[in-house]
C-alpha cells in the first residue's frame, strides 16, 4: 500500500492572493481513511492509563501496608531468596522478548518463534512461582482477609501476575497467528505492541520488588 | 438437593428478585414491556432489522457511533429524569408525618440511581457522542484512529445503561449514593445486589469511556489534516483533546478503586472495611481523584460548543483563541489538584483544607478568562439569535452563578455549614445544568443540520429553550434557599413545615423542566415531519468557520473526497474568504475500515458477566469469561478490516452535492 | 458583620421574609463567622460576577443582528491590554479570597480550641470547656457528657456562652455531625475520632441532626440541641442523672443496634472508658482495640518488638486500673503475645468479632488465659 498525496491548487486564485503568488492549497488527494502510525501512540497511551492503575495499587499499599491488624509482618512473611528467583524469571523473558524483536527486525521467522517460546517459559516460570508463593501464604494463614496490609499486597502483586497471564495468552496468540501468516505488518506490529507491554510490566515489576519486597524485609 | 441446584444455577436470583409486589415498578415494567414490544414488532414489520444491524449496529463510521451516543444519552436522561421527578414529588409533599409515596428503600435508590445515570449515562454519553461526530469532521479526518475500538466503546456503554435499567426490575439498585462511600457501601452495610449492579454497571461502561478516550486522543494527535498545528485547532477539538487526557488520566483510577470495592465485597479483603487495618476514608480520597477531573470531562467540550456557537453566529473570529487554549490546557492539569474540597469535613486540618481551597478557586481563574474571552467575541459582533446562540447567553447568565457559589463552597469554613446541603445541590446543578446541559443542548441544534440535512423547528425549540431556562430557576433556586436554612440532602421526610413550600416550588420547577423535556422531543418529531421545510442543502447553514461545514449534510462516509489542507483556525471561513472552489474532478477510491459485528458481540458478553457477577451465577460468569477471551481473540485472526469505496462510487455521491448545490444558487 | 448580613440579604428580604436561614443568622459564635464568611465571599466575588452579567445582556442586546447602528468588526480578535485584564481581574479576587480562605481556615479550624466566646468576649481564664462525646449510631444520636457521667440519644443540652469539646466517632458507617445554629459541621466516622469546639450564645431549642446519608433511618437522625442558661442546664443534668437508666456495656452494644426515628433517651450513670473503647471499636467483649493493634503493628509485628509493645500495653492497662480487662480485649492481647510466644510461625489471632465467633480460639478461650 503505498501512499498517494498529491497537493491541489483552488482552482480559481481568490481575490486575497497577491498577484503573481502561487494561490493557496485547499486539499490533497488522500485514499486512506486512516493510518497505522496510531497503534504505537495508543498503545502508548494504553500502557499510561494501565499504570495509573497500578499507581493506585501502589498508593493503596503506601496507605496500608503497615497495617498487619496484629498479624504477620513482611518481615515474617517474605522469601527473598524466592523472590529474587523470581524478579530474574521476569528479567530474562525481557531480554529474550528483545532477541525476539532483533530476530523479527532481521525476518527471521523461526528465530522470532524460538525466542518467543523460551519468553513464554520464562513467563510461566514466574507466574508459577508466584503462584507457590500465593499458597504458601494462604496456607499459612496470611491470605488476603488476613489483614489490610495482606489485601493490598495479594492486589498488587496479583494484579502483576494478572497482567502477565494475559500477556502469556496474547503471546501464544501472536506465535499462532505468525505461523500462520507470517511476519507481515500487521504482525509486526501486534509484536511490537506485546513488547511494549510486556517490557511495561518488568517495569512495574521491579516496583513491586523494591517497594513491596525489599523495603518490606528492611521494615 | 433441589436448593442447591438452584443456586448453582441461580446464584442468588430467586422469584423474590423481582418486585412484582411493587405497584410502581410494575407499571413501569408493563409500560416499558409494551413500548418493547411496539417497536420490536414495529421494526420486524418494517423489515429493518438487517438494515440496524448491517448500517447501524454493526458500523465503525464514527458518525453513526456519535448519533447512537446521543440516543442512548436520550433514552437515559428519560430514566434519569424520572427519578428526578420522584425525588422532587417526594419532597415536596412528605411534610407534617406524611412518609410521601415512596419509603426510605425506594428513595435511597432513586437518589442513587439518579446521579449515576445522569453522570455515566446521560452526560457522559451525549458529551462523547458529539467529540465522536463533530472532531474527526473538524479535523478533517475520514474517520477515528480505531474505528473497531469506536464501535466497541459504544457498545459497552450501552451494556453499563442495560445493566443499569435491568436493576430496576430484576433485584435492586444501590442506595448508597452516587458515589458508593464505603463503609455504606460495604458488605455488612449493604449486603445485597444494589451496590453490584452499580459496581459492575459502572466497571463494563468505564472499559468504554477509557477506550474512547484513548482512540480520541490519538484521532486528535494522528489525523489532523496538513497544516492544522496544534494552535490551528478548532477549540472544540483542543476542549475534546483535553477532555480525553483527562478521561485516560482517570478513569483508570475509577476502575482500580472500584476493583478494590469489589474485592472487599467478593473475596473479604480488608481496603475499605472499619476493622483490620481497612481505610474507608482512602475510598472517597481515591474516588474523588476521579471525580473531580469528571466533572472537567463533562464541562470543558461544552466550553468548546459554547467557543464554536459565539464565534459562528456573532460572525467573528474567536475573541484571544490562544489564552483560550491556554485557559483549558491550565483547567486540566489544576483539576488533579483539588479533589479535596469534596470533604473539608472530614477534619484533614487547616493547611491542607486550605491548600485545597486554594487551588479550587485558581481553577476559577482561567474560567473566568474564557468567560470574558466569549463576551468580548460578542463585542462588536453581529449576534444572530438562533438556538444555540440563545442556550449560550443562557448558559453565560447561568454559569456564572454556580461558579460563584463553587467558590464559595471552596472556602472551608463556608463550606462547613453549605456542605452536603441543598446549597451544594443547587451549585452542581447549577454548573451541569447550567454549563453541561446548556452546553449540549447549544451543540445538538448547532450540529443537528451537519448530522441530517435538516434544521431543527425554532418554535418548539424555543418553546424548550424557555422551559428548560425557567424551570430550572424554579427547580433550583429554592434549594440554595433551602442550604442557608440548614436544609440538607438525600431527606426523605421533613419535619419543618414551613420549608415545604420551598420543596414545593422546586418541585413546580421539574414540572416545567419535564415540559422543556416533552417539547424537545415534539420538536425532533416536528422537525422529521416537516424536514422538507427546514432542509439544508448548502451543507454550511450557519456561516460556519470550521471543516466540518465544508463538507455536505449530512457528510458522505467518507467525509471529504478530497482531505483539506488548512492554513487558518477558522479553516472554513478562509476557504470561502479566499475563493475556494470545490473540486469536482480527480476523484479516487477511498480506503475505509469495514462494519464489524465484533464489538456489539464482545459487549453483550461483557453485560452478561456482569450480570453473572452481580448475581453470583459463577458458572455463568465462568463461560461468559471464557466466551469473551474466545471472541476476542478470535477477532485478532480477522485481517480482512478495510475495503475501497469504488471511486464511481465517490463520482457518483459528489454530483449528487454538485447539482443540490446549483439548484440552490 | 451583620451589616454584611443586612446589605446582602436586602434583595431578597422580601421574597425570604419568614423563612428562617440559621446558616446566616444562627445562635453560636463559630457559626456566626462561618455566616459571615459566606456573606463576604459573596460580596466579593459579586464585584466581578455583576458587572459580568450586566455585560452579557449588554453586548447582547447591543450586537445583535437588527441593529445596523453597532459597529461589526469581524476579524478583531486579539487585544493585549484587553487579555491582560480578562486574566488579572479575576486573580485579583482570588488573591483577596484565597488570603481570607488561609486565614480563616486555620482560624475556624474545628480542632482549634476558641479563643472567644463571642465578638466581644473572649474565653474567661481558666475556663474549662464542656466535654461532650458524640457517637454516630445507626440511626440515632448518642451524647456523653465525662464531665457529669451522664449520657443521653437523641437530645443535647449544653450551657449557654461555655466553650463546647466534641470527640465525636460513629459506629458502623459515616455520619456528619450539624447543628447548623451552632457551629459547621464535621464527619462522624467508625474507628476515627474528629473533633470539633464551638459555643452557643443564644438560649433555645436548634435542630440538629446528620448532614451525611447514611441508610434507611438517615432522615429520622435528628435531635434537639438544648442551649440553656447555666441554671437550666444544671436543672437539665440532674433531670438526667436521676433518670436512672446506666449506659455500660451490654446497654450501648443493645442501644447500637439499627434503629429509627428513636424517642429521647436519658442515662443516669456511663461506663467512663465507653467512648475510647466505641472509638477503638472494641465495646463487644474478646475484641481487640484498634489502638492496641496499632501498637503491635507500629513495633514490626508480635514477633517483631510487637510482643514487648503488647506486654507494654498490658502492663500500662493493669496500672491503670482497668476496671474489665476482659471486655477492652487485653486478654486477646495476651493470648496473642502468648501465642506468638509459643511459636515462631505465623499466628492468627482473633481480632474480630465475626472471626471471634467463627473460631474456637476466640472468645471462649479468653476466659481463661
Amino acid at each position: 500500500m503505498t501512499t498517494t498525496v498529491e497537493a491541489m491548487h483552488g482552482s480559481h486564485a481568490g481575490h486575497d492572493t497577491p498577484r503573481g503568488a502561487t494561490p493557496p492549497v485547499f486539499y490533497v488527494r488522500d485514499e486512506h481513511a486512516h493510518e497505522a502510525a496510531s497503534t504505537a501512540l495508543g498503545f502508548w497511551i494504553y500502557l499510561m492509563s494501565d499504570c495509573l492503575i497500578f499507581a493506585v495499587l501502589f498508593a493503596t499499599y503506601g496507605v496500608l501496608g503497615t497495617s498487619y491488624a496484629a498479624g504477620p509482618t513482611p518481615k515474617e512473611l517474605f522469601d527473598l531468596k524466592l523472590v529474587a528467583l523470581n524478579t530474574s524469571m521476569l528479567l530474562f523473558s525481557s531480554i529474550t522478548y528483545g532477541f525476539a524483536m532483533l530476530a523479527m527486525e532481521k525476518g527471521r521467522t523461526a528465530q522470532t518463534q524460538g525466542w518467543l517460546v523460551i519468553t513464554l517459559l520464562f513467563g510461566l516460570a514466574f507466574l508459577g512461582i508466584e503462584l507457590f508463593e500465593f499458597a504458601h501464604l494462604i496456607h499459612e494463614g496470611a491470605g488476603p482477609w488476613r489483614s489490610a496490609f495482606l489485601s493490598a499486597f495479594f492486589t498488587l502483586v496479583g494484579t502483576h501476575g494478572l497482567h502477565v497471564t494475559f500477556g502469556s495468552v496474547w503471546l501464544v496468540t501472536l506465535m499462532v497467528q505468525v505461523a500462520r501468516r507470517g511476519l507481515i505488518p500487521a504482525n509486526r506490529r501486534r509484536l511490537m505492541c506485546l513488547s511494549m507491554f510486556w517490557h511495561f510490566l518488568d517495569v512495574i515489576w521491579i516496583g513491586v520488588f523494591t517497594f513491596v519486597y525489599l523495603m518490606g524485609a528492611l521494615r | 438437593m433441589l436448593e442447591t441446584l438452584t443456586t448453582f444455577l441461580f446464584g442468588r436470583l430467586s422469584l423474590e428478585s423481582f418486585p412484582y409486589h411493587e405497584p410502581i415498578v410494575v407499571a413501569t415494567f408493563f409500560a416499558v414491556l409494551l413500548g418493547g414490544i411496539a417497536l420490536v414488532a414495529a421494526l420486524s414489520y418494517f423489515k429493518l432489522w438487517g438494515y440496524l444491524w448491517t448500517e447501524w449496529f454493526t458500523t465503525v463510521d464514527h458518525k453513526r457511533i456519535g448519533i447512537m451516543y446521543m440516543i442512548l444519552g436520550l433514552i437515559m436522561l428519560l430514566r434519569g429524569f424520572a427519578d428526578a421527578i420522584m425525588m422532587r414529588a417526594q419532597q415536596a409533599i412528605a411534610f407534617n408525618g406524611s412518609e410521601g409515596y415512596l419509603n426510605s428503600h425506594h428513595f435511597d435508590q432513586v437518589f442513587t440511581a439518579h446521579g449515576v445515570i445522569m453522570i455515566f449515562f446521560v452526560a457522559m454519553p451525549f458529551v462523547t457522542g458529539l467529540m465522536n461526530y463533530v472532531v474527526p469532521l473538524q479535523i478533517g479526518a475520514r474517520d477515528v484512529s480505531f474505528p473497531f475500538l469506536n464501535n466497541f466503546s459504544f457498545w459497552m456503554t450501552v451494556g453499563g445503561a442495560v445493566l443499569i435499567m435491568a436493576s430496576l426490575f430484576i433485584g435492586e439498585f444501590a442506595r448508597t449514593g452516587w458515589l458508593a462511600y464505603p463503609p455504606l457501601s460495604g458488605l455488612e452495610a449493604s449486603p445485597d445486589v444494589g451496590v453490584d449492579y452499580y459496581i459492575w454497571a459502572l466497571q463494563v461502561a468505564g472499559v468504554g469511556t477509557t477506550l474512547s478516550g484513548i482512540n480520541l486522543i490519538c484521532t486528535i494527535v494522528k489525523m489532523r489534516a496538513p497544516g492544522m498545528t496544534m494552535m490551528k485547532m478548532p477549540v472544540f477539538t483542543w476542549t475534546s483533546l483535553c477532555t480525553n487526557v483527562l478521561i485516560v488520566a482517570s478513569f483508570p483510577i475509577l476502575t482500580a478503586v472500584l476493583v478494590l470495592l469489589s474485592l472487599d465485597r467478593y473475596v473479604g479483603t480488608h481496603f475499605f472495611t472499619n476493622d483490620m487495618g481497612g481505610n474507608p476514608m482512602m475510598y472517597v480520597n481515591l474516588i474523588w481523584i476521579w471525580g473531580h477531573p469528571e466533572v472537567y470531562i463533562l464541562i470543558l467540550p461544552c466550553f468548546g460548543i459554547f467557543s464554536e456557537v459565539t464565534s459562528t453566529f456573532t460572525g467573528k473570529k474567536l475573541f484571544g483563541y490562544t489564552s483560550m487554549v491556554y485557559a483549558t490546557v491550565v483547567i486540566t492539569i489544576l483539576s488533579y489538584l483539588v479533589w479535596l474540597h469534596h470533604f473539608f469535613t472530614m477534619g484533614s486540618g487547616a493547611s491542607v483544607n486550605s491548600f485545597f481551597g486554594i487551588t479550587t478557586m485558581i481553577i476559577s481563574i482561567p474560567t473566568g478568562a474564557k468567560i470574558f474571552n466569549w463576551l468580548f467575541t460578542m463585542y462588536r459582533g453581529r449576534i444572530r439569535f438562533e438556538l444555540p446562540m440563545m442556550w449560550t447567553i443562557a448558559f453565560m447568565l447561568t454559569f456564572v452563578l454556580g461558579g460563584m457559589t463553587g467558590v464559595l463552597l471552596a472556602v472551608p469554613p463556608a463550606d462547613f455549614v453549605l456542605h452536603n446541603s441543598l446549597f451544594l445541590i443547587a451549585h452542581f446543578h447549577n454548573v451541569i445544568i447550567g454549563g453541561v446541559l446548556f452546553g449540549l443542548f447549544a451543540g445538538i441544534y448547532y450540529w443537528w443540520p451537519k448530522a441530517f440535512g435538516f434544521r431543527l423547528d425554532p418554535f418548539w425549540g424555543k418553546m424548550s429553550f424557555w422551559f428548560w431556562v425557567i424551570g430550572f430557576y424554579f427547580a433550583f433556586m429554592p434549594l440554595y434557599v433551602l442550604g442557608l436554612m440548614g436544609v440538607t440532602r438525600r431527606l426523605r421526610v421533613f419535619e419543618d413545615p414551613s420549608l415545604q413550600i420551598w420543596f414545593q416550588i422546586a418541585a413546580f420547577g421539574a414540572v416545567l423542566i419535564a415540559l422543556g423535556i416533552g417539547s424537545f422531543l415534539i420538536q425532533i418529531a416536528v422537525s422529521i415531519l416537516k424536514r422538507r421545510q427546514l432542509v439544508d442543502v448548502s451543507g454550511d447553514p450557519w456561516e460556519g468557520r470550521t471543516l466540518e461545514w465544508a463538507t455536505s449534510s449530512p457528510p458522505p462516509g467518507y467525509n471529504f473526497a478530497f482531505t483539506p489542507v488548512i492554513h487558518d483556525n477558522d479553516a472554513w471561513w478562509d476557504m470561502k474568504k479566499r475563493g475556494y472552489a470545490r473540486p469536482l474532478e480527480g476523484f479516487r477510491p477511498i480506503h475505509m475500515p469495514s462494519n464489524t459485528g465484533a464489538g456489539i458481540i464482545l459487549a453483550g458478553i461483557s453485560t452478561t458477566l456482569g450480570f453473572a457477577l452481580i448475581w453470583h451465577i459463577w458458572w455463568l460468569a465462568a463461560v461468559s469469561f471464557i466466551g469473551l477471551l474466545v471472541v476476542a481473540i478470535g477477532h485478532t485472526f480477522n485481517y480482512n478490516r478495510d475495503f475501497h469505496i469504488p471511486v464511481d462510487e465517490v463520482v457518483r455521491t459528489e454530483n449528487e452535492r454538485t447539482r443540490l448545490l446549483s439548484g440552490q444558487v | 458583620m451583620s451589616r454584611y448580613r443586612a446589605i446582602a440579604l436586602l434583595p431578597v428580604m422580601a421574597a425570604l421574609s419568614g423563612c428562617n436561614l440559621v446558616v446566616l443568622n444562627p445562635a453560636g459564635d463559630v457559626a456566626s463567622q462561618q455566616g459571615d464568611l459566606v456573606v463576604i465571599s459573596t460580596l466579593l466575588m459579586l464585584l466581578i460576577i455583576v458587572p459580568v452579567m450586566a455585560l452579557t445582556v449588554l453586548f447582547a442586546w447591543r450586537y445583535r443582528q437588527s441593529n445596523n447602528t453597532a459597529r461589526y468588526e469581524p476579524d478583531w480578535d486579539h487585544s493585549t491590554q484587553l487579555e491582560l485584564v480578562i486574566w488579572a481581574a479575576p486573580l485579583l479576587i482570588i488573591i483577596c479570597l484565597g488570603a481570607i480562605t488561609w486565614v480563616t481556615t486555620h482560624k475556624l479550624d474545628p480542632y482549634r480550641p476558641l479563643d472567644r466566646i463571642a465578638s466581644d468576649k473572649p474565653v474567661p481564664a481558666g475556663a474549662k470547656p464542656l466535654d461532650v462525646q458524640v457517637v454516630a449510631l445507626d440511626w440515632k444520636w448518642l451524647f456523653v457528657y465525662p464531665e457529669y457521667g451522664i449520657a443521653s440519644v437523641n437530645e443535647m443540652a449544653a450551657p449557654v456562652d461555655r466553650q463546647i469539646r466534641f470527640s465525636l466517632t460513629a459506629s458502623t458507617v459515616m455520619n456528619s455531625f450539624y447543628v447548623p445554629a451552632l457551629a459547621g459541621m464535621i464527619y462522624t466516622m467508625p474507628g476515627m475520632e474528629t473533633k470539633l469546639h464551638a459555643v452557643i450564645n443564644e438560649p433555645g431549642t436548634y435542630k440538629g441532626f446528620s448532614s451525611n446519608y447514611s441508610g434507611a433511618g438517615f432522615s429520622h437522625m435528628r435531635f434537639n440541641f438544648l442551649g440553656l442558661s447555666n441554671q437550666d442546664f444544671d436543672g437539665w443534668v440532674s433531670k438526667v442523672k436521676s433518670s436512672g437508666g446506666s449506659l455500660d456495656r451490654n446497654a450501648y452494644l443493645a442501644l447500637e443496634k439499627p434503629s429509627e426515628a428513636v424517642p429521647v433517651q436519658h442515662f443516669g450513670t456511663v461506663d467512663p472508658k465507653l467512648f475510647n473503647a466505641v472509638v477503638n471499636m472494641c465495646v463487644r467483649p474478646g475484641t481487640m482495640c484498634m489502638s492496641d493493634m496499632a501498637a503491635i503493628d507500629r513495633a514490626g509485628g508480635l514477633n517483631a518488638g510487637g510482643k514487648a509493645a503488647a506486654d507494654a500495653i498490658l502492663r500500662a492497662n493493669t496500672l491503670a486500673g482497668f476496671p474489665d480487662t476482659q471486655a477492652t480485649g487485653l486478654c486477646t492481647v495476651a493470648e496473642a503475645v502468648e501465642a506468638a510466644a509459643n511459636s515462631g510461625a505465623v499466628q492468627r489471632p482473633t481480632v474480630t468479632p465475626i472471626s471471634a465467633s467463627a473460631s474456637p480460639a476466640g472468645p471462649q478461650r479468653l476466659a481463661n488465659p
